[in-house]
């Protein structure tokens, strides 16, 4: 089975700085994996990569098999801030992600989006009248209106407070139910990782490689509460611990 | 008793008359020096009265209209050409380095021409026709317009940008969608002062060689001792110049309602 997001020995310097140093994952398709590490240690960049924003890495980074060149509509992307287009109103900034050639029947196509996001009725509102949480919801919207194959998520709740956190987090899943979309998401929220991924990646300090792969087996819906989420904590944190020593 | 403050609709009502105060006061001032005092003399400082019977006058006898459409005209065709030019350049300056470095250095020294110099050159060059008076308008409205597309694309935000790349546009719609509405309000401003500037030129250009527009009409009451002509002119000019730069708020205010920048402290309105 080719895995929806290969990365094979990827080296990233910035200057003479050497921030990613032969980082090896491979994402399955349908799964949700998460990373995390240390701040500063490369995280955002290798997703930045893996979606095309960065180039001149070493190593070969492939979607469904197709080595990353550029930019391209089959990997979607969510920013840590919405980055909705402020003169367009929701509607438009949904309908700016669909492909070309359903543009035309655009209306209908966004209000499934937007129904699907919980943001029904907000397509005439501009972005700079929604709140944190509904601006972010948008973004997810145009985001799926591309009909990516890959969702990155660049610590797509980190901006927003706790309990909008946890909403968005189950939005996320209920979108994932209904799509089975391939996502990757970089969070530095510990029980984020482990309520919502298959598997978390951990990612050592820099210069960064892979220092630990936890999978979760917990079934979904999963009780945030629930006792085995607690232990995978604790292996968590130790692996980030290891890392900090 | 006093009320509560409407909070929602406090923004859109603020009320007309502080506009007017000053206007008021200064024609209060103007008729009570002229008409009951005689603090100035007629030939000095006609009365208002005076001033509306002249304006009276000549648009009877249709000469105002062959004024203002004259000077009309000429702003039209320069602001046009100027903008239109402006557009250009400032699009191909903004989106290419190249085009920065090849263009912008000769731009700026030509800006840095003070513009009444072009004037001999470009009536030696041009004739006293319409020519020269619509290239020297021309000027004017053309480097604030290119200056501030330049700026605003410089300005565009790279985290937009890059959300353009992510969504997979072409270059040619990365302008289209992303760099250009986000330069638009700077754009909306350069061609605001771009059309002052030109009312400026036009003026300038009038008063040197021409035998009709506003301009001339200034001229033509200087040299005939008629302070109420030049008064008319003047006043002509003022309401021309207050309209045609409200019509540009209105297409800017239209145009970004988006913009979620400080709109001014509470009370009367002052900037819209």
């Amino acid at each position: 089975m080719t895995a929806a997001i290969a990365a094979d020995r990827i080296v990233k310097v910035f200057r003479h700085d050497v921030v990613l140093q032969a980082l090896s994952l491979e994402v399955r398709p349908s799964e949700i994996a998460c990373l995390i590490g240390p701040s500063g240690c490369g995280k955002s960049t290798l997703l930045r990569l893996i979606a095309g924003l960065e180039r001149d890495h070493g190593g070969r980074l492939a979607i469904d098999g197709h080595e990353v060149t550029g930019p391209s509509r089959a990997v979607g992307f969510v920013f840590q801030e919405p980055r909705l287009l402020p003169w367009l109103t929701v509607h438009d900034n949904v309908a700016f992600g669909l492909p070309p050639d359903q543009r035309r029947t655009a209306d209908e196509r966004v209000a499934a989006l937007l129904a699907q996001v919980q943001l029904p009725g907000a397509g005439d509102k501009l972005p700079r009248q929604l709140s944190g949480g509904m601006a972010q919801r948008a973004a997810l919207a145009r985001a799926l209106a591309a009909e990516p194959r890959v969702l990155l998520l660049d610590e797509p709740f980190g901006a927003v407070d706790a309990l909008t956190r946890m909403t968005l987090q189950d939005l996320m899943l209920a979108v994932w139910q209904r799509t089975r979309l391939t996502m990757l998401l970089v969070t530095h929220d510990l029980d984020e990782a482990l309520y919502l991924s298959d598997r978390v990646f951990v990612m050592s300090g820099k210069p960064s490689v892979l220092a630990d792969v936890i999978p979760v087996t917990l079934p979904r819906p999963r009780d945030r509460r629930a006792p085995e989420l607690a232990r995978l904590r604790i292996r968590l944190m130790d692996a980030l611990q290891v890392q900090r020593s | 008793m006093a009320s509560a403050p409407d909070l929602a609709s406090s923004r859109r009502t603020t009320p007309a008359w502080p506009a007017v105060v000053i206007p008021v006061a200064l024609v209060a001032a103007w008729f009570a020096t002229t008409s009951l005092s005689h603090v100035f003399l007629p030939h000095q400082l006609p009365s208002p009265w005076q001033v509306l019977v002249t304006a009276g006058e000549l648009a009877r006898g249709g000469e105002l209209a062959r004024h203002v459409g004259a000077s009309v005209c000429r702003i039209g065709a320069g602001f046009a050409l100027g903008a239109a030019v402006a557009l250009l350049l400032g699009t191909l300056v903004g989106l290419s380095r190249t085009a920065e470095r090849m263009l912008d250095p000769t731009l700026q020294v030509v800006r840095n021409v003070p513009s009444l110099a072009w004037v001999p050159f470009l009536l030696l060059w041009m004739g006293i026709d319409e020519a020269p008076k619509i290239a020297l308008i021309a000027i004017g409205g053309f480097f604030p317009v290119y200056l501030n597309l330049v700026t605003g694309i410089r300005q565009t935000d790279r985290k937009l940008v890059e959300v353009g790349y992510v969504f997979g546009l072409t270059r040619f719609e990365l302008v289209r969608r992303i760099i250009l509405p986000s330069a638009l309000p700077y754009l909306l401003v350069g061609l605001r002062i771009g059309l002052g500037q030109s009312w400026l030129f036009l003026v300038a250009a009038e008063l040197i060689a021409s035998t009709r527009g506003l301009g001339y009409l200034l001229i033509d009451g200087q040299s005939t001792a008629r302070p109420d002509l030049m008064l008319v002119g003047i006043l002509v000019l003022a309401g021309l110049g207050k309209l045609s730069d409200a019509v540009v708020r209105r297409i800017e205010r239209r145009a970004l309602r988006w913009t979620d920048g400080f709109d001014g402290l509470a009370g009367p309105e002052v900037r819209r």
